[in-house]
C-alpha cells in the first residue's frame, strides 16, 4: 500500500514517460537497433513499475509562439548572466547579495517548477525557498543594488509570465491575472 | 565548410572552457554560499553548453549528437536544483550570514512566522 494516494499517475503519462526512457537508452548507447530499443523498454517498465512518480497536473496547451520567445528569452537571459558572474569572478569585487520573495500569480506545481528551474539558470538569480501551497519563491540575488530589488522581483514574474504564455489554457492566464490573446 | 565548422568548434570550446574557469574563480573567490552557488549555475552551464556545442560541431555523427543533447538536457535540469537545495540547506542550518544580505525577506518571514506560533521555535529558523 502507498503512503501517497495521489502519487497515481495515469495511464497516459505512463506511456509518455515509458516512450522518452527508451528514447534516452537508445541515445545512450548511440545505436539504434531492436536489442537496443527493447532493452529500453524493459528498464523503462522497470523504473516505471518500481520508481512511481506524482503525476504531474496540466491542463495547458501548448503554445508555439510563446514557446519560441520563452527559450529566446532563456538562451538570451542566460549567456547575459553567465558573462555577468564569469565577469565579477574575474575581476573578485566582492558582491552584494539581497533575499527577495515573489509572489507567482498561478498556482499549479509545474509552472512554480518551471519558473524557480529557469530562474536560476537565468537573471542573476537563484531560488533559495519555495512555498508551493502559496505559490512563493525565496529568490537570492547576487550583487545588487537597493534599486534593483524592484527590477529583479519584476523578472522573475515575467518568466512566470512566458512560462504561463507558453504552457497555459487561457483559463489559467486568466486566472494569474494576464491578458488572454497575446 | 569542414574548415568553418571546426573553427566555429574552436571558437565554442575556447568560451566554454573560459567560462567554466571563470565559474571555478567564482567558486574560489565569492564571499559566501549563496553566492558561490551562483557561480555554480549560470557560468558553468553555460560553459558545459558551449563545449558541448563545440563538440557537436566538431564530432558530426548523429548518434554522439544525441547524447551530447542529452547531457545538455541533463545538465540544465539538475544544475537549478542542485542549487536550490546547497542554499537551501544552507539557510536552513545557519550557513548564511542575514547582515551580508542588503535585502532578507526570508528571514523576515520566518521571524513573522516563528512569532505567530508563540515563540517557540518550531521548525528550522536561521542564526542570526
Amino acid at each position: 500500500m502507498s503512503l501517497h494516494p495521489r502519487r497515481r499517475p495515469g495511464a497516459g503519462f505512463h506511456v509518455l514517460t515509458i516512450a522518452w526512457l527508451t528514447a534516452v537508452w537508445v541515445a545512450l548507447w548511440g545505436e539504434l537497433s531492436i536489442a537496443n530499443v527493447l532493452a529500453g523498454l524493459a528498464v523503462a517498465l522497470l523504473v516505471v513499475r518500481s520508481l512511481p512518480m506524482p503525476s504531474i497536473d496540466f491542463h495547458g496547451r501548448v503554445r508555439p509562439v510563446g514557446l519560441v520567445r520563452l527559450a529566446w528569452h532563456f538562451v538570451r537571459d542566460l549567456v547575459v548572466a553567465s558573462v555577468q558572474v564569469a565577469w565579477l569572478a574575474l575581476t573578485g569585487r566582492r558582491p552584494r547579495s539581497a533575499v527577495i520573495r515573489v509572489r507567482l500569480r498561478s498556482h499549479s506545481d509545474l509552472y512554480l517548477t518551471l519558473t524557480a528551474q529557469l530562474c536560476s539558470l537565468i537573471p542573476g538569480s537563484v531560488v533559495v525557498e519555495a512555498h508551493r501551497h502559496d505559490g512563493v519563491l525565496y529568490v537570492h540575488l547576487l550583487d545588487v543594488a537597493d534599486a534593483d530589488v524592484a527590477v529583479a522581483h519584476a523578472d522573475v514574474l515575467a518568466i512566470e509570465e512566458r512560462v504561463l504564455r507558453a504552457l497555459g489554457s487561457d483559463d489559467e492566464l486568466r486566472d494569474a491575472g494576464l491578458e488572454v490573446g497575446r | 565548410m569542414s574548415v568553418l565548422l571546426d573553427v566555429l568548434a574552436a571558437g565554442c570550446l575556447i568560451a566554454g572552457s573560459a567560462l567554466a574557469f571563470a565559474a571555478g574563480l567564482g567558486l574560489l573567490r565569492f564571499p559566501d554560499l549563496l553566492a558561490r552557488s551562483h557561480a555554480a549555475t549560470k557560468p558553468q552551464v553555460l560553459g558545459l553548453l558551449l563545449m558541448l556545442l563545440g563538440l557537436a560541431l566538431r564530432l558530426r555523427s548523429g548518434p554522439a549528437i544525441w547524447m551530447l543533447v542529452l547531457v545538455a538536457l541533463f545538465q540544465m535540469v539538475t544544475a537549478p536544483v542542485a542549487a536550490h537545495m546547497v542554499t537551501r540547506a544552507g539557510y536552513r542550518t545557519g550557513k548564511v550570514d542575514p547582515s551580508s544580505l542588503v535585502v532578507d525577506e526570508l528571514t523576515d518571514d520566518l521571524r513573522a512566522a516563528e512569532r505567530e506560533v508563540g515563540g517557540s521555535s518550531q521548525g528550522p529558523s536561521p542564526r542570526s
